[in-house]
């Protein structure tokens, strides 16, 4: 009996152990050639056209092709699933497309793909998250199998951008029968990987796809296999990237990147986002105090832009003075700029009639709090008594565009992409977040935006972003920048678009 | 007993309801949902697109009867976020909730029952001491914090259980141990004031006096009595739970209920968030009134009142 219960206890015993190290997470990559990843926020479904996040926009990036592809180290645009393109005339693109290539359900990519894509997307029931990516298409039409011809709605200095991986082409069978919901069920691409399996916003298979086209300007992939995981909680990445069952995360907050940067790789990489603080000038008929150029002045100089940049950016953020991110086509560098200088301030104030310092009120979204706090224990110095509120992003951008806060201070990634033309024109552009209404400069941003000759848009967003600088109707902060966590095992090369490009990783 | 349940289902009925109607305006509280749709790179043309593709430009009490109506026929609609009807996005979150739920619970009900009597027998000993100090840690001890200094000991130096996820049944042991803790000491107080108070009556010392042993005393006379205010109690403490487990979910990368219903709200991906409360707010009636039916059925005092 007392035998039968000790064998009964073994059993039980090396039952349990069994399969709690069956159960133990699997080590990260190298390896088994898998490439463990984490985001801390779910990506959205993967139909591009409806994603926001980078989240999704990187995964569907591995997974669709676009016409064409932008090389950020070198700043070309490289044929991809168009061979070659030509501007027949400024309205007019006309693109000779790649035979041979296959997508990940085996069908043959033509023409029809390209026009049951775009087509489909550019109708606005489709619901395409960013109309500026789509709303300069009027209609694309075929000239043959293998050949297109885009007719643009109006001049957009942006379309090659666009046409460059930010549009992807989908498989027009599978796309006409299964739509947007489709595509986020089991996306069907041409790209570098094809998803596997997907628990939506939860877990993503993506496996290396073999019949991927010989000339991709992506190139073959080096890694088979990646995985990608939600883990929303970051110091439960840093614990599985030091325990290593996770090969890369990213946005790791500077003061928790100089604690790991003992244990893994910590690689750091400016991007195109920018923090500013935007001034309310012409909302409620002028009636804040800012919409006296003095007092803006005043503002900009009082904040020790230096100081909050080194302190709360990372060692690479840099304090702007133009309104865009210096790394962006078109961003003049020549402009206004205004010093940390509080006596200045002070002395502009009373010059406003201002001496004795006011009350303003100042929303902040997406930034953290003490980041805010910092501005605003700055102007307290020179006297502005400044009110914060924490908005959700949708409700400060609302408050906004209704003018009924004087000042945002918030961030705008440009969609990633390195041209003035997707940041400036929405904010001075004349739109609904154009809070300091300048015809003149809505004007100059309008001719640089819709211009095709380089040298006319470089001139004309020069005279825009003078003018705004000169006026004030921005407090530019600083570029921001990014902390990857990495395996040590893992070469990763990251790129100011905060576009992630897997394909292009490797083992060590 | 049966116009006693039917009150108590109307009841629920109604609680349901209110609870969706509040969300539903709340969630408006949080900004215009067709910003927060379009993005943090959105124009407001893409919000205008937005609010005319997905109704948000109705009166919101219009919105409010579409979707009561719809969800009626059992349709909680689409999610904007992941292009999938709600009904499956909820399915397969579902069951990681109710795993680490039902399990914390039932391992905090272990616990604290046994301990907590054995609490109440000699009120102030040494083992009503220990209980106490183990009530004030789990309630005084961040769940976030527990469960990090968890992860670092089995998961990262002793590589003992995976650190996140729920690919196995082993991703379970920490969250479970971290929730069950935080639900311990609601329950093991009360079943040891209740145990002592009972242990007190004069039908206790009676049982005594006729020469029954402790254990029989206390299984079969005071037990019976000493559970009623536990019972209510355990209904809301799983009701916390099953709802209530975001920060668990978060720090362990579990996906389940919780984290969606908060990163919707966040997200204004309002089908989600209301297709959750709606759910939780009649899985949170239906445990309270299956408390009330219990205490009925174990004290007929309650169903004649």
């Amino acid at each position: 009996m007392q035998l039968k219960r000790s064998l009964l206890c073994t059993l039980l015993g090396a039952t349990l152990a069994c399969s709690t190290l069956s159960s133990l997470p699997a080590l990260a990559g190298k390896t088994d050639d898998t490439l463990n990843v984490a985001f801390s926020a779910e990506p959205e479904a993967l139909d591009t056209y409806k994603i926001a996040g980078r989240e999704g926009l990187i995964l569907a990036r591995h997974l669709y092709d676009g016409l064409l592809y932008k090389d950020l180290d070198t700043g070309e645009f490289k044929p991809a699933l168009a061979e070659s393109w030509e501007f027949t005339d400024p309205l007019t693109i006309e693109l000779k497309l790649r035979q041979g290539v296959k997508f990940h359900n085996g069908a043959s990519f033509s023409a029809d793909d390209v026009l049951t894509t775009l087509n489909t997307v550019i109708k606005p029931d489709y619901g395409t998250r960013y109309q500026i990516s789509v709303d300069w298409i009027e209609r694309v039409e075929k000239i043959n199998d293998y050949s297109v011809r885009i007719h643009m709605a109006k001049p957009f200095a942006g379309a090659v951008e666009m046409l460059a991986d930010a549009l992807p082409i989908y498989p027009r069978a599978y796309f006409s029968e299964n739509g947007s919901a489709g595509m986020a069920a089991m996306p069907i691409g041409t790209g570098p990987y094809q998803l596997m399996e997907q628990t939506p916003g939860v877990r993503y298979v993506l496996e290396r796809f073999d019949d991927h086209y010989a000339d991709s300007p992506k190139g073959r992939p080096s890694i088979k296999r990646i995985v990608a995981r939600t883990i929303p909680e970051m110091n439960t990445q840093y614990a599985e990237l030091m325990s290593g069952s996770l090969d890369w995360s990213w946005r790791i907050p500077p003061d928790q990147a100089k604690k790991l940067e003992r244990r893994v790789t910590i690689v750091n990489a400016p991007i195109m986002r920018i923090a500013y603080v935007n001034f309310a000038k012409a909302a409620q008929d002028g009636a804040y105090a800012i919409s006296d150029a003095r007092v803006r002045k005043a503002i900009i100089h009082a904040v020790n832009r230096e100081q909050i940049a080194k302190v709360f950016g990372g060692d690479a953020s840099e304090v702007l003075n133009s309104a865009c991110n210096p790394a962006q086509f078109g961003c003049e560098q020549d402009v206004t700029r205004y010093e940390y200088d509080p006596a200045q301030a002070k002395a502009l104030l009373q010059d406003a009639g201002l001496g004795d310092g006011f009350d303003m009120d100042m929303t902040f979204a997406a930034m953290p709090r003490p980041v805010a706090e910092a501005v605003a224990a700055d102007l307290a110095k020179v006297g502005i008594r400044v009110n914060l509120n924490e908005n959700q992003y949708a409700a400060a951008v609302q408050k906004w565009r209704e003018g009924s806060v004087p000042a945002l201070f918030s961030n705008w990634g440009s969609y990633g992409i390195g041209d003035v033309v997707f940041i400036d024109s929405n904010f001075f552009g004349g739109g609904a977040d154009d809070q300091s209404a300048d015809p003149e400069v809505a004007a100059l941003l309008q001719l640089a935006d819709t211009s095709n000759d380089r040298a006319v848009r470089k001139a004309n967003y020069s005279l825009a972003l003078k003018k705004i600088a000169d006026e004030a109707y921005w407090m530019p902060m600083y570029n921001f920048n990014i902390n990857y966590g990495l395996s040590d095992d893992l070469n990763f090369t990251p790129h100011p678009d905060e576009f992630a490009r897997w394909w292009l990783a490797s083992w060590k | 007993m049966l116009r006693f349940l039917l009150r108590r289902l109307l009841v629920a009925l109604l609680v349901a309801l209110a609870v969706s109607s509040i969300s539903f305006s709340l969630a408006y509280l949080s900004g215009d949902p067709a910003i927060a749709i379009a993005g943090s790179g959105g124009s407001a043309q893409d919000a205008e697109l937005v609010r005319q593709l997905y109704g948000f430009d109705r009166p919101i009490f219009v919105q409010y009867a579409d979707w009561i109506f719809q969800a009626l026929q059992g349709n909680l609609g689409t999610s904007y976020y992941f292009s999938m009807p709600v009904s499956q996005i909820i399915g397969e979150r579902i069951p990681v909730t109710l795993i680490l739920g039902t399990a914390s619970f039932a391992v905090a009900l272990l616990v604290a029952l046994p301990l907590g009597i054995l609490a109440a027998l000699k009120p102030n000993g040494l083992l009503d001491r220990i209980a106490l100090l183990i009530a004030v840690s789990g309630q005084a001890v961040p769940s976030f914090w527990l469960g990090l200094i968890l992860i670092v000991i089995f998961g990262v130096w002793l590589n003992l259980v995976p650190i996140s996820g729920a690919d196995s049944w082993s991703g379970f042991i920490l969250p479970v141990v971290v929730l069950s803790y935080y639900a311990l000491p609601a329950l093991m107080r009360l079943m040891r004031a209740s145990m002592i108070d009972v242990l007190q009556a004069n039908y206790v010392r009676t049982a005594r006096s006729k020469g029954l042993g402790m254990p029989t005393v206390i299984l079969r006379h005071a037990l019976r009595n000493a559970v009623l205010p536990l019972v209510s109690v355990a209904a809301v403490q799983l009701g916390i739970l099953l709802s209530g487990s975001i920060v668990i979910e978060s720090v362990f990368a579990l996906n389940g209920l919780g984290r969606l219903a908060w990163e919707s709200l966040l997200r204004s991906d309002l089908a989600v968030v209301q297709g959750i409360i709606l759910i939780l707010s009649l899985v949170y009636v239906m445990l309270t009134t299956l408390a009330d039916l219990i205490n009925a059925w174990l004290d007929p005092r309650i169903r004649e009142a």
